[in-house]
């Protein structure tokens, strides 16, 4: 069942009449179907009313909810003969950034992805995306892996932000993210990003300075969290509504800033709801960037150059 | 010319002036307490001479500090978007900004200078915590690639001193763009072949720290900086654990290896001055490498008039040769001619 969120009200009560009206057409033999129907109208025509005026905040919401495609279904579904790598061969393994080799539509690619957890338990797991260095420091291991083998670089962002916490500090969280900035920014092959939902400030950023940035719709990508930014500037996280608006941390924002290159379109109704028509919108878009990325049969050094120069001129 | 200029206008200024105060000349340490005398902190370089806190200062202070006395250029720093987001909280960002200017005076949080470190040529680029808590947004990410480019023109050492909470998060999404941007700067320092010094100072963190502060060459950091990635109060609210003493500071960090050394204000000159001369200079270590080689005594007797700068960590040594620069630089490089390597 997917889990409610509080402006879709309107259309959950819809979903729940339909679910009634199924219900008692089981029990009696009475035909229900045309009423179904104008109700399963009704609900199309809502959410389209609903998702085409989302707020920022509600987009927010949107993006971090539970059932939309996180990084894990999305290899599954977009990556044939994923093979997982483990271990930053430094100290440890940090399954908040998993990553291997698969292939992409019958090519081999690198994958790096921040994966929050679906349930409890592998939330709990995953540290709910949250990365210690380690997860960073796999990801260089693996894009160096990548450059090593001339395989594109794809990764999928997914994060509140990297891990804030003692041992995290203890074992370098700032150096790790710094130098896996460096890496990313200095392999001389193909580096496609999507942000699939959350986009948390500089954990997000470490593994996302590509040749292309792409964001789902209802993605969201920001320098802080909105409760984090409302708590400081206006003293009070009950104001993050209006920091999420002030943000501009939005697709659209993002496109609008010429920091996204593409906005990848979600069902209506957000991802959530079609979780699998969401992912294979997504796949269409990687190759495409991929293509855009290589056009012309680019070198490496020439790859790197202009990466470089995107990110030199960024902000004006 | 008239009496307004030669008695009105003095007489009016003197009233507006304000009057020292007490305090004016006094400062209160803000580690141990102790009162001290402006004159004497001063001299001190703002370090606390009862307890050896190291206190914030700014950019101007850091270049009269670092550069020789033969003087610097202070470079202009890029124009960039003022408020592209249009920012607003309970208050403008551009208030906001103008408040730090009326403070600080013009520029944003991030000035540079170029000129001599002991007679080796860098480029110092310094975040003012004191402007917007040195928070880094396109102005101070522009002015870093300003500063690489100057460095790289000027074939210099590039040095960064760093003090900032982060991105500055007024500017959005931009803001943490200036991350991949400072990281690619580096990237055409490191293609130059140009050394990159970090020093860390008090505090460094969020988005500064996770990007080119961590990146240095060589990375150094006053005593007592409190250098990370989260900020302290992140950490206890998320893992609800007191943190251990003294964590995130400098001397922390240099026990967990993440930096190299730990220097004093006081020797802070004399230790770039060395490692950028290492770096920069290699023929003039080996100008001393027969004698050491050859002959130890002899090396010995030697070493504190010559190979005192490599030996002797920030000693008068090496801090004399800021006076006169070239005449030992002559003296070195003939030495190498008159004896070929082998």
């Amino acid at each position: 069942m997917l889990t409610p969120l509080a402006f879709e009200r309107p259309v959950l009560e819809l979903e729940a009449r339909i679910e009634d009206l199924r219900k008692l057409g089981q029990h009696d033999d009475l035909d229900l179907s045309e009423e179904t129907q104008r109700l399963e109208a009704q609900i199309e025509k809502s959410l389209a009313q609903l998702y085409g005026k989302l707020t920022p905040w509600q987009r927010v919401q949107v993006a971090r909810h539970p059932n939309r495609p996180r990084a894990l279904s999305v290899i599954n579904a977009l990556i044939d003969d994923f093979t997982p790598l483990a271990g930053d061969r430094l100290y440890g393994e940090d399954e908040a950034i998993i990553g291997g080799i698969g292939r992409l539509k019958g090519r081999s690619v690198v994958v790096i992805g921040q994966e929050k957890g679906g349930d409890t338990a592998s939330r709990v797991k995953h540290n709910f995306g949250m990365a210690h260095p380690e997860g960073y420091r796999k990801a260089m291991r693996l894009m160096d892996l990548a450059e090593r083998f001339k395989l594109p670089v794809v990764s999928f962002v997914d994060t509140p932000g990297a891990f804030p916490g003692i041992e995290a500090e203890e074992r370098g969280q700032a150096e790790a993210i710094a130098r896996c900035l460096q890496k990313g920014l200095e392999i001389e092959t193909p580096f496609v990003a999507a942000v699939l939902g959350e986009g948390g400030s500089g954990g997000a950023v470490a593994i996302a300075a590509a040749d292309k940035l792409l964001m789902f719709e209802h993605s969201v990508y920001s320098v802080i969290s909105p409760e984090g930014c409302a708590s400081i500037l206006w003293r009070s996280a009950e104001q993050a509504p209006e920091a999420a608006e002030a943000l501009r941390m939005t697709a659209k924002d993002l496109y609008d800033l010429g920091v996204a290159d593409a906005i990848v379109p979600e069902p209506v109704g957000g991802a959530h709801r079609d979780p699998q028509a969401a992912i294979q919108s997504l796949g269409d878009a990687i190759v495409s960037a991929l293509g855009e990325t290589e056009a012309g049969g680019v070198t490496g050094a020439e790859l790197k150059r202009r990466r470089r120069e995107r990110f030199l001129k960024i902000g004006g | 010319m008239s009496w307004i200029e030669n008695y009105v206008r003095p007489r009016i200024q003197q009233l507006v002036r304000r009057t020292p105060t007490q305090s004016d000349l006094w400062r209160q340490c803000p580690a141990c307490g102790q009162m001290i005398f402006h004159q004497d902190l001063d001299r001190a370089q703002m370090v606390c001479p009862n307890c050896s806190h190291h206190m914030r200062i700014g950019a101007k202070a850091r270049f009269d500090l670092l550069f020789d006395a033969d003087g610097h250029d202070v470079l202009t720093m890029p124009q960039t978007p003022a408020d592209p987001l249009k920012f607003r909280d309970q208050k403008r960002y551009t208030d906001r900004l103008k408040d730090a200017v009326n403070k600080n005076g013009p520029g944003d949080a991030l000035k540079a200078a170029a000129g001599r470190i002991d007679g080796m040529p860098a480029v110092v680029a310094v975040l003012d915590f004191a402007f917007m808590g040195g928070s880094m947004g396109a102005a101070v990410g522009a002015g870093f690639v300003a500063s690489v480019r100057a460095a790289i023109e000027r074939k210099a050492g590039f040095v960064a001193i760093t003090a900032s909470g982060g991105a500055r998060m007024q500017e959005g999404i931009l803001s943490l763009m200036q991350m991949p941007r400072t990281v690619a700067a580096l990237g055409m320092l490191k293609d130059a072949g140009l050394p990159y010094i970090v020093v860390l100072t008090d505090p460094t963190t969020g988005g500064v720290s996770a990007s080119f502060a961590m990146l240095g060459d060589i990375a150094i950091a006053e005593p007592g900086a409190g250098i990370g990635f989260a900020g302290q109060r992140v950490i206890k609210e998320t893992i609800g654990q007191t943190l251990p003493e003294g964590f995130q500071r400098a001397e922390y960090l240099y026990d967990h290896g993440m930096i190299d050394m730990v220097v004093t204000r006081a020797e802070m000159k004399a230790t770039l001055g060395r490692v950028l001369s290492l770096l920069m200079q290699p023929t003039r270590a080996v100008a001393n490498l027969p004698a050491l080689v050859a002959d130890t005594a002899k090396a010995d007797a030697a070493a504190p008039a010559q190979a005192g700068v490599a030996l002797k960590p920030g000693g008068k040594a090496s801090r004399a040769r800021a006076t006169e620069p070239k005449q030992p630089e002559t003296k070195q490089a003939e030495a190498t001619k008159a004896e070929p390597r082998t």
